[in-house]
């Protein structure tokens, strides 16, 4: 009697990547800022490459305070929708063939989401990472920090709390 | 002076790459308060089920209001930088509405100045979402 082999490598991956850009894919926000999702198995980085329409002060330099809020806004809600999709994903009951056919993903509303500004954000490229620090029912509450040159420089860093989706009950 | 001011609040404003992307334009400045607006676009939509805008929008003309109000302050010398700012989103912006935003700077001291804001759509009576943040003075 032997053990369930493994899925080859490719069939995970195409499973994950196809679940992440269906997510991605969903929210046209992320599009206009051009943010893009680093995945590393369950990791993601979001990545905001530089462009001029993201900067606020045309004399420094450096990136508008809103887009750097956003920027960590939307990586802040797709880590949550990311850990939210994992167990399905892993599982197959979400299949890339579901996926592909939408309204399957809802996205958590935010609650408050509060930034602290560390240092003028740089005309580079901009990477973030969010951590879930707490998933309920109904709420959650998520870190999430950025940088640019310099891992251990964070530029900016936010917390927010976000209402759950599945317990999105009419006020 | 006064009027050196506000024309360079006007000026910033309109002269951000960044708030000229969202459409944002200054509606008024006073002595340490403005008003901007932001026109509703489908690409600032956040979740397409409900054609709700994404809160970062509204983060992004809430700290371009919040900025503006501290730079017409009458005790603030040229521009001004964001500290932290927190936003509290009370209701989804209804779809196809602008968004206009009025913040007041209610206190500045040597270094910081503090700063309120409400975000409104065609409803006055029930606010989007409120702000409030500090600011660095004489940047």
């Amino acid at each position: 009697m032997a053990t369930k082999r493994p899925e080859p490598v490719q069939v995970v991956k195409q499973r994950r990547d196809a679940a992440l850009a269906a997510l991605l894919a969903s929210i046209p926000y992320i599009q206009f800022l051009g943010i893009q999702f680093d995945r590393r198995g369950d990791e993601l980085t979001a990545v905001m490459p530089y462009h001029e329409k993201l900067v606020g002060n045309p004399m420094l330099p450096a990136l508008h305070g809103g887009a750097t809020a956003a920027f960590l806004e939307v990586a802040a809600v797709i880590e949550l929708g990311w850990t939210g999709l994992w167990k399905s994903v892993e599982t197959g009951t979400l299949t890339p063939e579901a996926i592909a056919q939408g309204d399957l993903i809802k996205i958590p509303k935010t609650i408050d989401f509060s930034v602290d500004y560390l240092r003028s954000g740089l005309p580079r490229d901009a990477y973030a990472r969010a951590r879930v620090n707490r998933s309920g029912r109904r709420y959650a509450s998520v870190y999430v920090e950025a940088w640019q040159d310099n891992r251990s420089r964070i530029f900016a860093q936010a917390t927010g709390h976000f209402l759950m989706p599945d317990s999105d009950v009419k006020a | 002076m006064a009027i050196n001011k506000t024309a360079l609040a006007k000026q910033f404003s309109e002269a951000i790459p960044h708030a000229k992307g969202f459409g944002m334009w200054l509606d008024d400045i006073g002595q340490g308060t403005a008003e901007m607006e932001m026109p509703y676009n489908e690409k600032f939509i956040g979740d397409p089920a409900t054609g709700v805008i994404h809160g970062g929008a509204v983060f992004a003309l809430l700290d371009g209001c919040c900025g503006a109000a501290v730079m017409s302050h009458p005790d603030q010398k040229g521009l001004t930088a964001t500290i932290d700012l927190r936003v509290d989103y009370m209701r989804p912006a209804t779809p196809g509405q602008n968004i206009r935003a009025k913040a007041t700077c209610y206190n500045v001291t040597r270094n910081v100045a503090f700063v309120r804001a409400v975000a409104l759509d065609d409803n006055d009576d029930k606010p989007v979402a409120t702000a409030a943040g500090a600011f660095v003075t004489g940047a």
